[in-house]
């Protein structure tokens, strides 16, 4: 489709602003003014919205396709949700506002949102206080090191490496490294799981935390847990959760039962926030108790007189993460969900993401090899190895997918499977839609060995085949300024 | 309320197809002593009960202000048309487009917003988006070191307290030498800088209006910064481009900001946006997203996430930055507004305002007992002194229904006589009348 700037026309406008009302002549000096016009698009509203509303519908979405990406938790993003954030008594309220007068008196509601989501977090996850603040999953993370850093630092503990299992998320080593540990990556065992002795080994006292999905990408729940954390205490290390599998396990086990020390949540995953094509989501993090001091400014808290403040006077708090109380209109929508859910809902979406992912598991071996075949919780890793020695890879079922009207899973990750297929259901798809989704799996499975070669040029429904990405490498056009 | 399309009948088929006869039996994988040991939480409630109880906490918000908060985050008008795309569920239920073909819708609009925020700031390219203001600062001064090989940033002390605050947050594990320079006559320090600026130097970090609101030419600066081998990081107020000087005209290597202003709601801090900007030359150092325009076996034109060989997921513990989701809904917000403003609207928004903020400075420097700084010119949002507490008189005036400004003394301890006024296309000249007379009448009866 052709860009916006293809309809500018000078003089065509999409906004008209009141008429100045007030008797001043502006005047700025040569050298503090722009020399030309920044080149905006000259465009109608009429336009826009028709430019806007053809361009949504080259996209797949929750709302109308089956999505099940692997680690993202795509699940439906209940309406009332949407409704409610965007409610004139939050939408347009300033974040300064509570600093005007003492005491936050002007956002009491939103502060007791606030207070209230923090402390359903905290019985959700087994944890002893929350914040909200980090604005983002890998944000969880960083703010999560920075606190383990704080508290080692607090103690004169001197640290220096963070280990990893091979099958975590990028962003756990990336963070890692941006709080300034060195990375240790160690390997699964041929279970999936983090490789208890080679863990072991690598557990010294140098170490300052232990970073862990659990269950992990391959949906598998680790059984030496226990041994892993009580082992990483012993040597003043602290355990790191990695929330974004937390979607499996409500009502049944809580990382802080399970010894963890400092946990993130992806409010976009497990709490029905919408992903918004890459964003804004919500990474709230976690902590036991000896960790709460550190945790970043703003506090919210609560006075006797039940009222709602912000307490910014924590000397040993690692400081801001945020600009403000992190991506409020989020943590909104997240603590409606969790109302609206309640104790039965929440238990019930994970008992039938679990459900969905073992049925599409047990229908889905028969054309697919699944290497870790047990025990998988919300979604589960299999692999298109058998298709890949007759030239089909995971990329080709992924593009034939796409023309079935499904999002592809996700796609060589982990790293530790070849040719992997990362498949999470999500408990808010039918069982009709699962069955589709078997079926669809098999005819391309029987596809890719009668004709291996037609793969190649799928996807052919979509606006555009497959793209040329060495291409768009090469060219770097990453802006049109003219 | 419950989510769940799977009936009874359906469950137990599912069950039997596994070969189990009940759900828990998922579940025992994890051992029975690590099970929860507590999960209290209330039932379930419907929409109708939740949806009161939601709208019991809105109304105990104060929005009907008549504000002069500004802080960096502004309430500007926001067009129907906006919140009309961005509530189009095929762009706010959608995932990071991974899959080109099924996220064309996504990624173009990504596209266009980069190529909106470079037209915007006059730089070459912009990344996908960061998650605000202070963060994008934050990325952008790790990029400097990363570019230079360098640990010495010098930061101004014009740029927001709060962006520095999270700066020193961030690289409190890191060995970073940190500089911060005085605000002379409202504007950076040119000799304070120079004192600090030498071959150790990786960046100096400014902002334009900074906090004050004061508008300034960092084209010495920026020479000066060059000469040393350092880079300039400008971090800008989107709308003031309407007609201040680019950061790329003053010479600027990397450019943020927070994009709260482009569409986005005040929303008590967040959802916001924060953009980052810089040259072709810089990119590869650059972090997070960035979509580039390429084309299919038939030719047809098509858009990619590009050059991620910087990022998470392919680097691991090397990527230049741990981002992963960032504002994508965010910059589809600014990109909307943007196209709707267009280039003449741009430019008469930023006039609106400066024009509202100079006549509410005329009217306050009028009364006894307020004193405003002329020291050097600003944009819309201005700073006054007063002959008596700052905090006082703001609360003063909430009680007439105005929210006249934020107290300086809150960032900067020898400025508690002192207030920060702003002021947007949304004020009209009765308010800023009004805002005028209770403030005299807060200060003399």
């Amino acid at each position: 489709m052709e860009l916006i700037f293809s309809k500018s026309k000078q003089g065509k406008r999409g906004i008209k602003f009141p008429r100045v009302d007030v008797p001043v002549e502006v005047k700025i000096e040569p050298k503090y003014k722009r020399e030309k016009l920044a080149e905006l698009p000259s465009v109608s509203e009429p336009e826009v919205v028709r430019h806007f509303t053809n361009l949504s519908k080259k996209n797949f979405d929750v709302d109308s396709h089956f999505y099940p990406l692997g680690s993202c938790t795509m699940k439906y993003n209940p309406k009332i949700t949407e409704k409610l954030a965007s409610l004139e008594g939050f939408a347009s309220l300033h974040p300064l506002d509570p600093q005007l007068i003492m005491g936050g008196m002007l956002t009491q509601g939103a502060l007791e949102v606030i207070s209230n989501l923090e402390a359903l977090l905290c019985e959700i996850t087994g944890m002893d206080a929350f914040t909200t603040q980090p604005m983002a999953g890998a944000h969880g993370e960083l703010t999560g090191i920075m606190l383990i850093a704080a508290y080692h630092r607090n103690k004169g503990n001197k640290k220096k490496y963070v280990l990893i299992p091979d099958s975590g998320h990028g962003t756990n080593p990336a963070t890692a490294a941006i709080a300034g540990y060195e990375v240790k990556t160690v390997p699964s065992d041929e279970n999936g799981v983090m490789d208890l002795n080679e863990f072991k080994e690598a557990l010294t006292s140098e170490v300052a935390a232990v970073m862990l999905t659990c269950p992990n990408t391959l949906g598998i729940f680790n059984p030496h847990i226990k041994k892993i954390t009580d082992a990483a205490h012993k040597v003043g290390a602290l355990m790191y959760y990695d929330g974004a599998n937390l979607n499996a396990i409500m009502g049944k086990v809580r990382p802080g039962d399970l010894g963890f020390d400092v946990i993130h949540l992806n409010l976009h995953k497990t709490f029905g926030t919408p992903h918004g094509g890459g964003g804004p989501g919500s990474g709230p993090v976690g902590v036991r108790e000896e960790l709460e001091e550190f945790l970043p400014v703003s506090r919210v808290v609560k006075r006797k007189d039940g009222t709602f403040a912000l307490d910014y006077e924590k000397p040993l708090s690692i400081g801001y993460i945020s600009q403000f109380y992190g991506n409020f209109g989020v943590m909104l929508k997240a603590y409606v969900y969790i109302l609206l859910l309640g104790k039965e809902g929440l238990i019930k979406a994970s008992e039938i993401a679990v459900l969905n992912a073992n049925y599409l598991k047990v229908k889905l071996k028969k054309y697919l090899d699944v290497p870790f075949d047990k025990n998988c919780l919300h979604e589960f890793v299999a692999s298109v190895s058998h298709q890949a020695e007759r030239g089909v890879r995971a990329i080709d079922v992924a593009k034939a997918l796409i023309d079935k009207g499904i999002h592809p899973p996700t796609v060589y990750f982990p790293l530790i499977v070849k040719e992997a297929m990362m498949i999470e259901p999500t408990e808010t798809e039918s069982k009709e839609t699962l069955d589709e989704f078997i079926e669809v799996m098999k005819e391309l499975a029987l596809l890719a060995e009668r004709e291996p070669d037609v793969f190649r040029d799928f996807p052919k429904t979509t606006c555009v085949s497959r793209l040329d990405e060495v291409k768009a490498a090469k060219d770097m056009d990453l802006a049109c300024l003219s | 309320m419950s989510y769940i399309p799977i009936s009874d009948d359906d469950r137990a088929e599912m069950l039997k197809a596994i070969g189990i006869r009940d759900v828990d039996e998922l579940f025992k994988g994890i051992p029975e002593s690590l099970r929860t040991s507590s999960f209290d939480l209330a039932e379930g409630r419907s929409e109708i009960e939740v949806e009161r109880h939601i709208k019991d906490l809105a109304d105990k918000n104060s929005t009907d202000l008549v504000t002069f908060v500004g802080g960096g985050f502004y309430d500007h008008h926001i067009p129907a048309a906006v919140d009309a795309i961005v509530s189009r569920s095929e762009f706010y239920t959608a995932y990071t487009p991974y899959q080109p073909e099924a996220s064309q819708g996504t990624l173009q609009a990504i596209y266009e917003y980069q190529s909106c925020i470079a037209r915007l700031t006059g730089m070459e390219v912009s990344n996908a988006s960061l998650y605000d203001g202070g963060t994008a600062l934050y990325e952008a001064a790790m990029m400097a070191i990363r570019i230079t090989g360098r640990n010495k940033i010098i930061m101004d002390g014009g740029v927001s307290p709060i962006y520095r605050k999270m700066m020193y947050c961030y690289t409190s594990n890191l060995s970073i030498e940190f500089v911060e320079t005085p605000v002379v006559h409202g504007q950076s320090d040119r000799s304070e800088i120079e004192k600090f600026l030498d071959d150790k130097t990786a960046a100096v970090i400014l902002q334009n209006p900074n906090f004050f609101g004061a508008i300034d030419d960092h084209s010495d600066i920026a020479e000066r910064c060059h000469a040393k081998g350092a880079l300039l990081i400008e971090s800008v107020y989107p709308l003031s481009l309407g007609v201040l000087k680019t950061p790329s005209e003053m010479g600027a290597d990397i450019v943020t900001g927070e994009g709260q202003s482009l569409g986005i709601p005040l929303s008590f801090g967040g959802p916001y946006l924060g953009f980052m900007a810089t040259t072709k030359k810089l990119v590869r150092k650059m972090p997070g997203r960035v979509v580039g325009k390429t084309q299919d076996a038939e030719g047809r034109d098509g858009f990619v996430l590009t050059l991620q060989t910087r990022e998470q997921h392919i680097r691991r513990e090397k990527a230049t930055s741990n981002i992963c989701s960032n504002e994508a809904l965010c910059a589809l917000r600014a990109l909307v507004y943007m196209c709707l403003i267009g280039k003449d609207g741009l430019k008469e928004i930023a006039e609106l305002c400066m024009a509202k903020a100079e006549y509410a400075k005329q009217r306050l420097e009028a009364i006894k007992g307020v004193e405003v700084k002329r020291t050097s010119p600003t944009f819309n949002e201005f700073a006054i002194r007063l002959s008596k507490d700052p905090n006082e008189i703001i609360g003063k005036l909430i009680s007439k229904g105005i929210a006249a400004g934020f107290p300086l003394g809150r960032y900067y301890e020898d400025l508690d006589d002192y207030m920060l006024i702003a002021v947007t296309e949304k004020r009209t000249k009765r308010e800023i009348s009004m805002l005028a007379e209770s403030l005299e009448d807060a200060l003399w009866s």
